[in-house]
C-alpha cells in the first residue's frame, strides 16, 4: 500500500503548490487589467506606474503557476492510471477544452502584453491584459467542471467497465460547478485583492510612492471587500449543498457523529476518532441545524448514521474520512475569512475617513493579513479533497482502485523527492525576487527599458 | 473515416504544432549560452522566442489533454509507463519555464548565468528525450495484456531510441539556429549561421543511422506510405542544407521545418492504427479502437476541436505577425 501513499503524498503537494499560484493569478490579473483600463481611459501616467508594478509581481508569480501547472497536467496518468482509464471518457475532455479554450488564450496574450507596450495601439494592449485575466478564469471554470464531476458525478453511465459520458450538458451544468466555482474564483479575486492591500500598507507605512500606493490601496480595499464578502456568502450555501450531496463530508466538517434533531454546532472540539466520539466539545444548541437548512428543528444526520449507510449502499468498509483534520481546516478556513472580512471593513472604513495613513498599526495589520487568504485556500481544498476520502470519484471508485499499478514505490519516492526539493527551491528563489521587486518599488522601469524603433521585419524569402 | 481515426490525426497535428513550434525554443534555448557572447546579446536571443514561448508550449499541453480525453489507456499506459522519463522531462520544463521569467530579475552576472544554464540544461533535455519518446512508440515496448507497462526506465533506452533522441536533438538545434539566423541582426546573424552549418554537419550521419535503425528496428519501411514521408523528411533536411549553404536562411528555415513536420507524420503514419506498440505481443498493442473513448465523447471533442483549433491558430498566428521583426538591442524590453 505504500504506493498508494506515496502517491497521494506527491498529489497533496504538487496540488497545493500549484494553488498557491493559482489564486493570485485569478485575482491579480483582473486587477492589473482594471489598474491598465484605468490609464488608457485617463491617460494618468500613475495608473500606468500601477499597472507595471503590479504587472512585474504577476509575471513572477505566474511564470510559477505555469510550470506547476504543467506537472498537474500530467499527474493524472502518471500516478493514477487506472483512475484515467475509469473516468478518462469524461475527465479528459474539460482538461483537453481548458487547453484549448483557456490556456491558449492566456498564454499567447500574455506574451502580447509582455513585449507589446510599444507595438500596439493602448487600447489594445489593454484588451490583451483582460484575455489573459479572462483565460485564467476559464481555466478555472473548466478544471473545476472536472474536479466537481469526482465530488459529484452526473452525466454518465457505467459500461465496458468504466464511466462513460452520456450527457456533456449535465457535466458542465454540474450543480457542484455553481459552488465550487464562484466560491474559488472570489477566492482567487480576495487573494489578489489582499496581496495588493498588505503590500500596499508596506509602502505607506514607508512613506514610498504614496501616489501610486494609494490609488492601490483604494482598490485593494473595495475589490476585495467585496470578494471576501461574497466568498464566505457562497461557501456557506456550497456547505448546504454539500450536506445534501456529500453528508459524510460536511458531518466530518462538523465533527458531528451522532445525528440529531435538532443538532447543536461545535465550536471546538477534541475529535476523539478512534472512539467516534468528541471527548471535548463547546456548543451552540440548535445552530448546525440552522446552518444545514435554515431552520432551527431539523434534523442532521450523524457520521455514524452516515456509515451504517454507507455500507448498506456500497459493502462493508470505512467510509468516514479523517475527522479531526477535515474539522480543523473547515474552520480554519472560515476563521480566515471572516478576520478578512472584519479587516478589509476596518481598512475601508479608515481609508474613507482619510486617516488610514495616520494608523501604523492597522497598517501592519493590513500587512500581515497577506497570508490569510494562503490559509483559506489550501485549508479549503483540504477539505474538499480529503473530505471526499476514500472514494477518488465520490460513490463509484476509490482512492486505492485508482492508482497506478506499473509504478514502484521507489520511482514515486524519486519524483516526490524530486518534486519537493525543487520547488522548495523555487519557492525561495520567487519570494526572494517578490520582496525584491517590491522593495525596489515602481520607480525603476520594471518591464521595458530602452523602447525605440522596430528593427527590419524578417522576410522568409531572402 | 470514423472519428477515432479523425482523433488520430488530431493528436498528430498537436505534436506537429508542437514540435514546429517549441522546436526552435528548445534550438534557441540550447544555443543561448554558445551564440551569446555577452548580457546584451543573450537578451537579444530570448526576446527572440520571449513573447512566444509560452503560446507554444501549450501545444504540449493541449496534445496531453487531447491524447486524454480522446484515448485515455493511452494516457494512461503512456504516462504511468515511462513514469522516470516523463518525470525528468517535468523537471526540465519547470527549470526552464521558470528561468525565462527569473533570469533578467537580478542583476548580478552570476545569477543570470544560472538561469541562463537552466535554460539551456532544460531545452537540452525535453529536445533529447521527446525523440526517445516518439521512437520507443513505434519500436514497441513492454506492454501486457492488460494495457500495463511491465518494463523499467532502463528498457526505454536503445541504440534506436538514442539515435531517435539525437535527431531531434539536432534538427531542433537546427531549426533554433535557422530560426535566429532570421530573428536577429549583425553579427549574431553570422555566428548563427556558422552554427547552423555545423549542426547541419552532425545531424546528417544521425538521420542516416537512424533511418538503417529504423529499418531494421521498426516496421515502418513495410509501410510505402510512412517509408516515403519519411525519406521525403530526410530530403527535406538535405534541401535545408543546401539552401543555407547558399545564404538563403529563410528557405532552410522551411526546409528544416518541413523535415519536422514530416518526420512527425511519418512516425505516426508508422504507428497508425497502433498507439504504443507491445513488444510482447502484436495484439497488446494499444490502437485507436481498444484505447480510445466513447464514440458520443469523442463526437463532442470533435467538434469544440474543430471549432477552436483554427481560432487559435488565426490569433497565435496573428502574435507572430505582431512580433515579425528582427530583434535588435534597440528595442530590447524586459
Ligand atoms: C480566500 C479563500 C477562501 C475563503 C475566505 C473561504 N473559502 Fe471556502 N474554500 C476555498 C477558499 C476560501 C477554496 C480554496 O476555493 C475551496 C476549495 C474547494 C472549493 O470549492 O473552494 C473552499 C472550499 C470550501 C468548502 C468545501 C467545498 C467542497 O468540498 O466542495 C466549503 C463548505 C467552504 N469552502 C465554505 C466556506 C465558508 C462558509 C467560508 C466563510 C468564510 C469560506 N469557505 C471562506
Ligand atoms: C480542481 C482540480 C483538482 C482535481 C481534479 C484534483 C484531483 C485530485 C486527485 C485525483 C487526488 C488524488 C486521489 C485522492 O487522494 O483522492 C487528489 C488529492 C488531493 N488533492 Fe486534489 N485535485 C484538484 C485540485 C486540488 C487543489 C487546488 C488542491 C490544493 C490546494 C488539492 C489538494 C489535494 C490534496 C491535499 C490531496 C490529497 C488528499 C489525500 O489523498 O488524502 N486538490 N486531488
Ligand atoms: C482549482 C484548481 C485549479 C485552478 C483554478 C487552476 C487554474 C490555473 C491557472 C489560472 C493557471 C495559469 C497559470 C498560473 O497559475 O499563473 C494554471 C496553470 C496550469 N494549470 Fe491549473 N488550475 C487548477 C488545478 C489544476 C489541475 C488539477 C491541473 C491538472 C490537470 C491543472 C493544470 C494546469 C496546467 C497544465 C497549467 C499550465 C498552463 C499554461 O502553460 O498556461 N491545474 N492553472
Amino acid at each position: 500500500m505504500s504506493e498508494l501513499l506515496l502517491a497521494r503524498w506527491q498529489f497533496g503537494i504538487t496540488s497545493v503548490y500549484h494553488f498557491l499560484f493559482v489564486p493570485l493569478t485569478l485575482g491579480l490579473s483582473v486587477l492589473v487589467a482594471i489598474m491598465e483600463t484605468m490609464y488608457v481611459r485617463t491617460g494618468n501616467e500613475i495608473y500606468k506606474k500601477m499597472t507595471k508594478f503590479w504587472g512585474k509581481l504577476f509575471l513572477i508569480n505566474f511564470a510559477m503557476g505555469v510550470v506547476t501547472g504543467i506537472v498537474q497536467e500530467f499527474h493524472f496518468g502518471m500516478n493514477w492510471s487506472e483512475y484515467s482509464r475509469f473516468v478518462g471518457d469524461i475527465f479528459g475532455a474539460p482538461l483537453a477544452i481548458e487547453a484549448l479554450l483557456a490556456f491558449f488564450i492566456e498564454s499567447v496574450f500574455l506574451g502580447v502584453w509582455v513585449f507589446g507596450w510599444d507595438k500596439l495601439p493602448k487600447q489594445l494592449h489593454a484588451l490583451s491584459i483582460w484575455l489573459v485575466a479572462i483565460g485564467g478564469n476559464l481555466s478555472a471554470l473548466w478544471i473545476l467542471i472536472a474536479n466537481s464531476f469526482m465530488q459529484a458525478p452526473v452525466g454518465y453511465a457505467i459500461r465496458n467497465g468504466r464511466a462513460e459520458m452520456t450527457d456533456f450538458f449535465a457535466l458542465i451544468t454540474n450543480p457542484h460547478v455553481f459552488y465550487q466555482f464562484p466560491h474559488t474564483v472570489l477566492g482567487g479575486f480576495a487573494t489578489g485583492a489582499f496581496f495588493v492591500i498588505g503590500i500596499s500598507a508596506y509602502k505607506l507605512l514607508r512613506k514610498k510612492d504614496l501616489e501610486v500606493f494609494r490609488k492601490s490601496m483604494q482598490i485593494g480595499l473595495i475589490f476585495g471587500l467585496i470578494s471576501v464578502f461574497l466568498v464566505a456568502n457562497v461557501g456557506h450555501l456550497q456547505g448546504q449543498h454539500l450536506v445534501e450531496t456529500q453528508p459524510m463530508k460536511m458531518a466530518a466538517a462538523e465533527a458531528h457523529w451522532e445525528t440529531a434533531k435538532p443538532a447543536p454546532f461545535a465550536v471546538l472540539a477534541v475529535v476523539d476518532e478512534q472512539n467516534q466520539r468528541n471527548s471535548f466539545e463547546i456548543t451552540i444548541p440548535r445552530l448546525l441545524s440552522f446552518l444545514s437548512y435554515n431552520n432551527f428543528s431539523s434534523e442532521v444526520k450523524g457520521l455514524k448514521d452516515l456509515q451504517a449507510e454507507a455500507e448498506a449502499q456500497y459493502g462493508p468498509g470505512n467510509y468516514i474520512p479523517p475527522v479531526s483534520s477535515i474539522f480543523w481546516s473547515f474552520r480554519i478556513m472560515v476563521g480566515a475569512g471572516t478576520c478578512m472580512i472584519f479587516i478589509a471593513l476596518v481598512g475601508l472604513y479608515l481609508w474613507k475617513k482619510g486617516t488610514l495613513e495616520t494608523k501604523p498599526l492597522v497598517l501592519k495589520a493590513l500587512l500581515w493579513s497577506i497570508p490569510l487568504p494562503y490559509i483559506a485556500n489550501s485549508t479549503g481544498w483540504f477539505m474538499a479533497e480529503v473530505g471526499r476520502q476514500p472514494w477518488i470519484v465520490y460513490g463509484l471508485q476509490r482512492v486505492e482502485q485508482a492508482v497506478s499499478p506499473s509504478v514502484s514505490a521507489g520511482e514515486i519516492l524519486v519524483s516526490l523527492i524530486g518534486f519537493t526539493i525543487i520547488y522548495g527551491v523555487l519557492a525561495i528563489v520567487d519570494v526572494y525576487l517578490l520582496v525584491k521587486f517590491i522593495k525596489q518599488g515602481p520607480e525603476q522601469p520594471t518591464l521595458s527599458n530602452h523602447l525605440e524603433s522596430n528593427g527590419k521585419g524578417v522576410s522568409l524569402w531572402t | 473515416m470514423d472519428l477515432n481515426i479523425l482523433w488520430f490525426i488530431l493528436v498528430t497535428v498537436l505534436f506537429i504544432g508542437f514540435f514546429f513550434l517549441e522546436g526552435f525554443d528548445y534550438g534557441v534555448g540550447i544555443l543561448l549560452p554558445f551564440l551569446g557572447k555577452n548580457d546584451t546579446e543573450r537578451r537579444i536571443i530570448i526576446n527572440t522566442i520571449g513573447p512566444v514561448w509560452d503560446g507554444n508550449e501549450v501545444w504540449l499541453i493541449t496534445a496531453g489533454g487531447a491524447v486524454f480525453a480522446a484515448f485515455p489507456n493511452w494516457y494512461a499506459t503512456l504516462f504511468s509507463g515511462f513514469y522516470l522519463a516523463l518525470f525528468l522531462i517535468l523537471l526540465a520544463l519547470i527549470v526552464r519555464g521558470v528561468a525565462f521569467e527569473f533570469r533578467s530579475s537580478d542583476r548580478s552576472p552570476a545569477w543570470r548565468k544560472f538561469w541562463d544554464n537552466m535554460i539551456f540544461l532544460g531545452s537540452f533535455i525535453s529536445a533529447l528525450l521527446w525523440g526517445v519518446a516518439v521512437t520507443n512508440l513505434l519500436q514497441g515496448v513492454p506492454i501486457d495484456g492488460n494495457m500495463q507497462y511491465v518494463g523499467g526506465f532502463f528498457d526505454l533506452i536503445s541504440p534506436y531510441t538514442l539515435a531517435g533522441g539525437l535527431t531531434t536533438l539536432l534538427v531542433f538545434m537546427l531549426h533554433g539556429a535557422l530560426f535566429l539566423s532570421l530573428k536577429t541582426e549583425g553579427e549574431l546573424v553570422e555566428r548563427a549561421r556558422a552554427v547552423a552549418t555545423k549542426i547541419s554537419l552532425v545531424a546528417v550521419p544521425v538521420v542516416l543511422l537512424l533511418a538503417v535503425l529504423t529499418y531494421l528496428k521498426t516496421d515502418l519501411f513495410a509501410k510505402a506510405g510512412a517509408a516515403a514521408v519519411f525519406l521525403l523528411s530526410a530530403g527535406c533536411l538535405l534541401i535545408a542544407i543546401l539552401m543555407l549553404r547558399k545564404g538563403r536562411e529563410g528557405w532552410a528555415f522551411i526546409c528544416n521545418s518541413l523535415t519536422i513536420v514530416l518526420f512527425t507524420v511519418s512516425m505516426f503514419w508508422a504507428m497508425f492504427p497502433r498507439l504504443m506498440v507491445s513488444s510482447l505481443q502484436p495484439d497488446w498493442s494499444l490502437t485507436i479502437y481498444n484505447a480510445s473513448s466513447s464514440p458520443y465523447t469523442l463526437k463532442i471533442m470533435t467538434f469544440i476541436a474543430l471549432t477552436m483549433v483554427p481560432i487559435i491558430l488565426l490569433y497565435q498566428g496573428w502574435t507572430y505577425w505582431v512580433f515579425r521583426h528582427r530583434v535588435t538591442e534597440k528595442h530590447l524590453h524586459y
